[in-house]
């Protein structure tokens, strides 16, 4: 087990290529300056190396593991992207600089918002959103919005399925609005007939994501939209699970209204950790208004195009601003690489890898004796399996499974969500993996229900081969510690 | 095979509910409940004298797996609250139906124990749920 850095630190130990230095120069008034130094830690620079180098071997990446966190989209991220974003025109320019300095940026942010509203079915995108719980935000606000601008302020009912990211509930709780709970049928669409009741002159609007977090496609989508449609709600696409359908099927040719996308799923930009993201949002025409700003427009005159940000001047009924610029630059231009390199033609064969991948895993998991939550449904990018069996029989639960699967080299598929299926693993391979690596995962999981079952082996202390081992999760939630210092130990 | 007390009735969202002598009526979630939630860490409360609606939010526990609304099954004013919960939610995997109790509600309308599950009704329900 690695120590803390702060742990190692040694007082008056110093790494001078990373120490700030001193100044006497320094043109703040008295009042302003701390009395204590930070306690920062005080370490030679080859320990800082080793001591991170160590770290960074530790870690679980889609660099080094196959990653099949359902709901994620954990795909591998080319070195391009990283590559092309980071040119210095890109990585220099200063986003309060002057807009004739960075046309080369809007031109590419410009393109990107035209390929994402041609990927989806939209009329209009905005990019701002800095991650996917923002696009939501952004997407419900305009949706209220739009019905307050109407004058139908009784709308504040948001329908949500119960197998909906949580994110989505919690949206519209904070944009004011009731949740109603439109429960699932067994094969996993939503239940049409209880949707036909909820709906009414309180309906704002519906969220949905398709295929939905059970890893199906919702067959009766032209169906529901319609029933929306008509009591007069629109419709929001929870865009987590586009890499299923991207360059397939058309959020907007459903029908929805409005649609987030999460950029750092779908076009591959490094994510998890908690960022950074973005949740660039997709409108038809009766949204346009509402955008979020800023959004990039284009004007050509006499053959030339130059690139402009639209503000509240241009689209006085915005929503307003999410951030102070237009979200998180870096992940859009790589996203934007990304989308380029791959093609229109690429784009078409991303769904169907990624489908494929799924399918493939789905069938050789279910031939070696695990039971599917969806048997009768083909896998969308995405599938799960319930151990509700084996935790009865063999006190092996779906917890144990992912921890076993560390030992084998392989990071867990999400657990426990969605909520509807007991003792679940959500398992999402995503395009980018090889036929070899998905044979590797069945083989290690064939081999750990096999000790289980037949040899009676107890995975409730795996992981055994990690740097820590299995984490008391509930002492953690209990006992939160968020200002640990090593001389304050308990 | 979770536990399940005769002398107690019970809701189809996993709530049992306790008549007292002084009309009051305590309630908690079942053995089952707390099972299939998984380690509770936490529970919020709501206050002593707050009325409730029957139906509305009453008090959210929360596990290492999920959150969970528990709502109230009557329309009631709250008497007391299980303060102990707060330092020990695990109480209510332990003990779901005594120490591990969340609320004690006085009912505004009396309780209908038609309207609710007999021990045997709720056993039905959740051996369906089972499969």
């Amino acid at each position: 087990m690695e120590k803390l850095i702060f742990e190692k630190s040694r007082t008056g130990r110093r790494a001078f290529a990373q120490s700030p230095g001193e100044s006497e120069d320094i043109n703040i008034p008295e009042s302003f300056l701390r009395v204590d130094r930070p306690q920062l830690p005080e370490a030679s620079e080859l320990q800082v190396v080793r001591h991170f180098t160590r770290l960074s071997q530790m870690n679980f990446s889609i660099d080094t593991q196959f990653y099949p966190l359902g709901s994620c989209t954990m795909k591998y991220n080319p070195r391009a992207c990283n590559a092309l974003a980071m040119l210095p025109g890109f990585a220099g320019r200063h986003p309060l600089g002057p807009v004739s300095h960075g046309q080369g940026f809007l031109n590419c942010m410009f393109e990107l918002q035209e390929m994402l509203k041609d990927v989806t079915g939209m009329q209009g995108v905005s990019l701002t959103p800095m991650a996917g719980a923002q696009g939501e935000l952004a997407g419900i606000s305009m949706i209220c919005a739009y019905h307050d601008a109407r004058g139908d302020h009784e709308r504040n009912e948001i329908i949500v399925p119960d197998a909906a990211h949580g994110t989505n509930p919690a949206t519209a709780t904070m944009c004011g609005c009731d949740v109603r709970e439109l429960p699932t049928g067994s094969d996993g669409d939503i239940n049409i007939e209880a949707l036909k009741a909820m709906v009414g002159p309180k309906t704002a609007g519906i969220m949905l994501t398709n295929p939905s977090t059970l890893g199906v496609f919702e067959r009766r989508i032209i169906e529901v939209a319609k029933i929306v449609h008509g009591a007069g709600g629109l419709l929001y696409y929870d865009g987590a699970n586009l890499n299923a359908i991207i360059g397939k099927v058309r959020p907007g040719d459903m029908g929805f209204d409005v649609i987030h996308m999460n950029l750092h799923k779908t076009f591959s930009t490094p994510h998890g950790g908690g960022g950074p993201g973005s949740g660039a949002i997709g409108v038809g025409d009766r949204l346009l208004p509402f955008m979020p700003i800023p959004v990039v427009a284009a004007a050509t005159i006499d053959g030339k195009t130059t690139y402009d940000w639209l503000t509240e001047d241009d689209l006085p009924q915005s929503i307003g601003r999410l951030s102070g610029f237009m979200g998180n630059a870096g992940v859009l231009l790589r996203a934007y690489v990304y989308m380029r390199m791959v093609g229109r033609e690429g784009m078409h064969r991303l769904a169907e890898y990624a489908t494929l991948n799924a399918n493939y895993l789905q069938v050789r998991l279910r031939d070696a004796g695990f039971e599917l939550a969806f048997p009768d449904r083909r896998a969308s990018h995405e599938f799960i399996i319930t151990l509700k069996r084996d935790a009865k029989t063999f006190d092996l639960t779906a917890m144990d499974v992912a921890k076993a699967l560390l030992d084998h080299n392989y990071h867990a598929p999400t657990t426990y969500f969605p909520l509807l299926v007991d003792e679940c693993l959500l398992i999402e391979p995503t395009e980018t993996e090889s036929k070899e690596t998905l044979d590797g995962f069945v083989a290690a999981m064939i081999a750990i229900a096999t000790e289980a079952r037949e040899k009676g082996v107890s995975f409730k202390e795996a992981p055994y081969k990690m740097p820590v081992r299995r984490l008391d999760d509930v002492k953690a939630a209990r006992q939160l510690d968020l200002a640990y210092r090593p001389d304050k130990r308990l | 095979m979770s536990e399940l007390p005769g002398d107690l009735i019970y809701t189809s969202e996993h709530e049992w509910l306790r008549r007292e002598d002084d009309g009051s009526v305590t309630i908690g979630i079942t053995d089952h409940a707390q099972t299939a939630l998984g380690d509770l860490v936490y529970v919020e409360m709501p206050e002593t004298g707050q009325t409730l609606e029957r139906g509305g939010d009453m008090a959210v526990v929360e596990s290492v797996k999920a959150a969970s609304d528990v709502l109230a099954p009557i329309a009631a004013s709250v008497v007391a609250v299980n303060e102990e919960l707060a330092d020990d939610p695990e109480k209510m995997n332990v003990d779901p139906y005594g120490a591990g109790w969340i609320v004690r509600l006085r009912p505004s309308d009396g309780v209908d124990e038609t309207e609710f599950l007999t021990p045997d009704a709720y056993q039905s329900l959740i051996d369906a749920a089972d499969g």
